[in-house]
């Protein structure tokens, strides 16, 4: 099959790999139809995330038909279409039973759960696409995936139902959500969400779904604010306003009540070793990449919730722990707990309560991953969200 | 017995978890030099019943599912067993095993014959959850490393990072008995034979 892999910093391609097989009995393997490009795969193009290995297949927002089932899943049928979860999760651990996916104690292999048990105190879950740290599966931006546990993960859609409206069900979606209800939303209250990528735009739709009075959305690329606007919220330039001042004059001094850091920062490894080094070296790197969380949590008004959606990989350095506890700061963050989330969400796409399709930028031919790997990257404003379609024909672009 | 497992000078800390861990005070029957390298212990807790666990395990033939230098054991009479265990290279090491304490659904402890060329001894146990949260498994493991090459052989399967071994092994064991499998990144069966 053709698959887009990972050679080195800035060096994706696609080249012909061996197609998956079913390997264990709650395997299955799926026809992709559709894949997208993910911000969180910049952190890999970038190669600040290690652990990476030439020649990984990467993607982890994905769908696609069922054309093969292992003997022991009794759910799936082939020719089902499905949306598959960026979490890997068995269903049967502690973990999974408190519906806390993401956290999965199983689905992450041993030989691999050693660097981020060191790192973190606890081994972390596995994830498609995403280095040897989440397991070293294979990712989706691919014609076929093995999904593991696809008894658990894949979300059944119905026919009749385009993939552009679905599709996110299988990260930024959940991740937006998880966001706002991380903040306990109460009627009334203002949130403020920095970032207005992908996840930062469906967190502000989630908020206010979610009864926010407000949303205040804060970015610098004027398109990403415009399509905040749109969903809503009132934007701010933060290259033009005094971001802390301009949020407590919104709010009549109060403050918001919630703030979503849906910014994170470009990881500092996940290695203990690398921890280390890049606090040697980089210390002063570190001081800024935290930044938009420093704000988020000094901006946030005394009582309130701070949600950090942005993916951290490190230890950050001045990170102002006396605002958070003076200001009695209620802090609630973590990889998202997709299977949790995704059937009222698809509940409430069929019922046109939330529309994702207006995130699409670009559609691109599988054959043009890598160029839409550049893009993405090179123009932000422009290329809000990168679909894959294996077989849907290159553009005039080649 | 279960009890002298628990006995450190740290509190209600497990023995695994003390700076200097005596071997003889968990328990076991390996005469270990105290620098206390040699002394493993690991806990988790596995979602499904005690008996089912205990029975997997005291069926020694499954142990080589979940511990990966494990070539094989092969059940011999009177509660004995002969275990190959993969070395370096193509070396091979052996010895006979005799289950030294047998309670159905709680403990099985056991340690290698006289004449071994590796000693060693262990014991896990099973307890039910007290807060409900599946069956609380903990493996005890000391090795007695055998000298010269054998010695050295030895070292580079088990003694470089005990703690590893022992924590891979038992999360192979949780994942084995919760999920039904062993999760993998293979794409391949065949890639997942070259790998092994």
């Amino acid at each position: 099959m053709r698959a887009l892999t990972w050679q080195g910093k800035h060096d994706v391609r696609v080249e012909t790999v061996p197609d998956p097989q079913i390997i264990n009995p709650r395997d299955a393997v799926i026809r992709i139809t559709s894949t997208a490009i993910c911000g969180s795969d910049l952190h890999l193009y970038d190669h600040t995330i290690p652990g990476m290995k030439g020649g990984d297949i990467l993607g982890h927002e994905f769908m696609g038909e069922v054309v093969e089932v292992g003997d022991s899943n009794k759910k799936l049928k082939v020719g089902q279409r499905v949306v598959v979860p960026f979490v890997i999760a068995c269903g049967d651990c502690f973990f999974c039973k408190k519906q806390q996916f993401s956290a999965c104690d199983n689905s992450n292999p041993a030989e691999t759960t050693d660097a981020s048990e060191i790192a973190y105190g606890y081994p972390m879950a596995a994830a498609f696409g995403y280095s040897h740290l989440t397991g070293g599966y294979s990712g989706g931006q691919a014609e076929y995936v093995r999904v593991p546990y696809s008894d658990v993960g894949p979300l059944v859609v119905p026919d009749g139902i385009e993939d552009d409206q679905v599709l996110f069900l299988s990260d930024i979606l959940p991740t937006g959500w998880m966001a706002a209800v991380n903040c306990d939303i109460e009627p009334g209250d203002v949130v403020a969400v920095w970032g207005c990528g992908p996840v930062g735009l469906f967190s502000i739709q989630s908020a206010l779904l979610l009864g926010a009075h407000r949303v205040i959305a804060i970015d610098h690329h004027p398109h990403r604010l415009e399509l905040a606007r749109q969903l809503g919220a009132e934007i701010i330039d933060f290259e033009q306003v005094r971001v802390r001042e301009a949020l407590a004059e919104m709010t009549g001094g109060i403050g918001p009540d919630a703030c979503i850091d849906a910014v994170g920062m470009e990881s500092h490894g996940m290695t203990p070793d690398n921890i280390l080094d890049h606090v040697k070296v980089k210390t002063f790197m570190a001081t800024e990449r935290i930044h938009a969380l420093r704000q988020v949590i000094l901006a946030t008004r005394k009582g309130g919730r701070v949600s950090i959606p942005g993916v951290y990989g490190g230890i950050a350095d001045k990170f102002p722990l006396g605002a958070l506890m003076e200001k009695g700061l209620t802090i609630k963050s973590g990889q998202t707990h997709v299977q949790k989330f995704m059937p009222e969400l698809l509940q409430m796409i069929l019922d046109g309560k939330i529309d994702t399709t207006f995130l699409i930028s670009h559609h691109l031919d599988l054959e043009d991953a890598a160029l839409g790997y550049k893009n993405f990257k090179e123009k932000q404003n422009e290329y809000t969200k990168v679909v894959l379609r294996p077989g849907m024909g290159r553009g005039p672009l080649h | 017995m279960a009890e002298r497992i628990t006995q450190t000078r740290g509190g209600d800390a497990p023995l695994s978890s003390a700076n200097n861990p005596d071997a003889r005070a968990a328990g076991l029957d390996v005469d270990v030099d105290g620098d206390g390298d040699e002394l493993v212990g690991r806990t988790v807790s596995i979602n499904r019943p005690r008996q089912e666990l205990y029975e997997f395990w005291r069926d020694v033939r499954n142990l080589p599912l979940f511990m990966e230098n494990i070539e094989s054991v092969t059940v011999l009479e009177g509660g004995r067993s002969h275990w190959v265990v993969r070395g370096p290279a193509t070396t091979q090491l052996e010895w006979d095993s005799e289950i030294t304490e047998d309670l159905p659904g709680e403990l099985i402890a056991w340690r290698s014959t006289e004449d071994a060329s590796v000693r060693n001894s262990g014991r896990v146990e099973f307890r039910d959850s007290a807060n409900g949260r599946g069956t609380v498994v903990t493996v005890t493991v000391t090795y007695e490393p055998p000298a010269g090459k054998l010695g050295k052989a030895f070292a580079k399967i088990f003694r470089r990072e005990p703690k590893i071994q022992a924590r891979q092994e038992l999360r192979r064991f949780k994942q084995l008995m919760e999920t039904g499998e062993l999760p993998t990144a293979a794409m391949s069966l065949n890639a997942e034979i070259e790998e092994a």
